[in-house]
């Protein structure tokens, strides 16, 4: 189980690359999913979902609009990974 | 035992855990029935939801605004289920021009995409899957009250009228060919649909006060259970009706 920032980072912009197309370089902790690399709601969803099941949490569908920045994903990833 | 053994039914409209659909898909299986589901615009993000029900579900794409999907839907089912017993209609969509204030501005093309996809894709679906129900079968849509306005609903409360108006027609329609057609009106669910509602969240906290029994808007399970039940044996002499989920406020003047 990914514990670490940076092993959550890694992960996730391999999912976000799956998924958006957007290239996993770009994905980087002060990077807005909407405003900087472009991905739309349900696409946010779809990571979201991917997410879960990459890192064994669970994310609420009411907080992934509080997830605005990669950064505010993977410390929401780390602080779940670590209670689960 | 569950009231759905046996049953083979078909369910659209499953985007996430949140769905009407994915609740209703779930529930379905637990009271024994085989779960086909159709898919829109993300297939991917419904095949991983799909793997997240009792029994992973195969997913079909249907665009119910393309009519070259619409009519191979009944051979793709083939490769699946030998017939069907029940369909769920959870589908709908409009422009966000058509809602959230702009009643009054928004252009006829956006008004008809909102009905096109809410309201006559029950009969495109119904008569879609027709050919898989030849000893009759029972349509459920998902309805949210089309007798009074509400705030923002705007052009999808139109599409909504449409729709039980168009349920009661298959209803009539149908009726010899012993398929049952009526709605669930469900009070106000936070699914991802309700979300893209500008406005939504002035149901919060006032539809609970209102219910006689109360009422979550977390929990699209009640309506999902409404749904089951149609689905089932219990209705056999239902149709063309809109059976209300919503707590008990369209029975209630204020």
């Amino acid at each position: 189980m990914a514990s670490n920032e940076e092993e959550i980072l890694t992960g996730l912009a391999e999912i976000v690359n799956e998924i958006t197309g957007v290239p996993a370089a770009d994905v980087q902790l002060d990077k807005s999913f909407t405003d900087d690399l472009d991905i739309d709601s349900l696409s946010m969803i779809e990571v979201v979902v991917g997410a879960e099941e990459k890192f064994g949490v669970k994310i609420p569908e009411d907080e992934v609009k509080n997830l605005a920045t990669v950064g505010d994903a993977v410390s929401y990833i780390k602080n779940a990974s670590a209670e689960a | 035992m569950g009231i759905l053994d046996g049953k083979r039914v078909l369910v659209t409209g499953v985007l996430t855990e949140s769905s009407f659909g994915f609740h209703v898909a779930k529930l379905a299986q637990q009271e024994g029935a085989t779960v086909v589901l159709t898919g829109f615009g993300r297939l991917s993000l419904v095949e991983r939801i799909a793997k997240r029900l009792p029994e992973p579900a195969p997913v079909l794409e249907l665009d119910v605004q393309d009519d070259e999907q619409l009519a191979s839907l009944a051979d793709r089912l083939r490769e699946h289920v030998d017939g069907l017993d029940g369909v769920v209609h959870s589908i709908a969509f409009a422009p966000q021009t058509a809602l959230g204030g702009s009643f009054l501005e928004a252009g006829f093309d956006d008004v008809s995409t909102a009905v096109h996809v809410s309201a006559y894709s029950l009969k495109s679906l119904t008569m879609a899957t027709l050919p898989l129900m030849p000893d009759g079968g029972s349509v459920v849509g998902m309805d949210f009250d089309a007798q009074v306005a509400w705030p923002g609903y705007d052009w999808m409360g139109v599409a909504k009228a449409g729709l039980e108006a168009t349920s009661r027609y298959l209803a009539k329609y149908l009726g010899e060919r012993g398929v049952r057609v009526n709605l669930i009106s469900a009070g106000p669910v936070k699914t991802m649909a309700a979300r893209s509602i500008p406005g939504f969240d002035q149901f919060e906290g006032v539809w609970d006060a209102r219910a006689p029994l109360g009422w979550d808007l977390s929990d699209p399970e009640p309506a999902a259970r409404g749904v089951v039940a149609l689905l089932s044996d219990w209705f056999p002499k239902t149709t063309g009706e809109v059976i209300h989920v919503d707590g008990g406020v369209h029975a209630i003047g204020a």
